[in-house]
């Protein structure tokens, strides 16, 4: 089967996996676990150096963004202004223009706040951003977004970290149906099979962290995050078979012995 | 000889005091940062790392490093 790339603001990657960094017990043990998940975009906050404690470890040592892309987003931000700032600091440590835009609203479900979003992304794509959103799950929201020149569309399946999987697969096939930008499914999958799921709703793609960094074994989640981008990427290519409210045989219904 | 005088600035929260002929490059070498993996703000303006040698800072100055770290 034909495997296409999965291109973002003209780049091209062979991987639809997009992994966090955060969580993880260990930078070795996050290296590891991005390494067996064939991700070749990876996620990243902006913070302070810690200036007390020179020796402690870098993200850069261990993740080479020279190999893997570095997507830095805006975790933690609730305005638009917190997001500019923290966007604009994250190009100017090295270059990075491919940037994950997430403004959050609301402490609790951290459910983004997408009239900041929205703000930010005019902005942002204004001055040279290429940015991938982090967003609601509304078709109406996604449009917007794409208007106000996102690169790709990232809707939530659930809160950030909960784990509970695609919540609303209708409103994810209508935005598929409405855009030709990259679909990516950011944030609440839980396991595998949940981005297998977004996979053959024919998104472009998924971005996983807690599911891998808080699995009882991480590297083997790694892995099973991997296979069920592909899976479910082929399943989608594949096209499915009608739903039927009854019973089709697939043995012949001729030749039955008498 | 010129006295120097002792200003009060603050790097990532932290308050620290320094000699006023001091420059961002001397900051970013006493606190070992490696400047190919950072950006820096002086007063929630960012800096051109080129130009380090040629900031100095004045009193109350605020200076935040920041780099990448693991998130989500």
């Amino acid at each position: 089967m034909k495997n296409e790339k999965l291109i973002i603001a003209k780049k091209k990657f062979n991987s639809r996996l997009i992994v966090g960094t955060g969580k993880y017990k260990s930078m070795s043990e996050c290296a590891k676990a991005i390494k067996l998940s064939g991700a070749e975009i990876v996620t990243v906050a902006v913070r302070r150096v810690n200036i007390t404690d020179k020796k402690k470890p870098l993200l850069m040592d261990y993740i080479d963004p020279k190999k893997i892309t570095y997507l830095p987003n805006t975790a933690g931000c609730f305005n638009s202004k917190e997001a500019l700032r923290t966007l604009r600091l994250a190009r100017e440590i090295g270059g990075w223009k491919l940037v994950k835009l997430e403004v959050l609203g609301d402490k609790q479900n951290l459910f983004p706040d997408m009239i900041e979003t929205l703000k930010s992304t005019e902005i942002l794509a204004k001055e040279g951003f290429k940015v991938m959103v982090y967003c609601n799950d509304d078709p109406l929201m996604a449009k917007r977004l794409e208007n106000s020149g996102a690169d790709a569309i990232m809707p939530l399946a659930a809160p950030i970290g909960s784990g509970l999987g695609i919540q609303n697969k209708v409103n994810i096939q209508i935005i598929r149906k409405q855009t030709k930008l990259p679909l990516i499914i950011d944030a609440g999958l839980g396991q595998a099979s949940d981005a297998t799921i977004a996979m053959e709703l024919g998104c472009d793609g998924v971005l996983v962290n807690t599911a891998i960094a808080k699995a009882k074994k991480p590297f083997e989640m790694a892995l099973a995050f991997k296979n069920a981008v592909i899976s479910g990427r082929q399943s989608f290519q594949a096209g499915r078979i009608n739903k039927y409210l009854y019973g089709n045989a697939s043995s012949p219904k001729t030749g039955i012995i008498k | 000889m010129k006295k120097i005088k002792k200003i009060k600035i603050r790097v990532n929260g932290k308050v620290k005091y320094i000699s006023d002929n001091y420059h961002m490059s001397d900051l970013v070498k006493n606190l070992k940062i490696p400047i190919k993996k950072v950006a820096i703000e002086l007063n929630q303006e960012i800096i051109d790392k080129k130009n380090i040698s040629k900031i100095n800072f004045k009193e109350n100055d605020t200076i935040e490093i920041v780099h990448f770290i693991g998130g989500g």
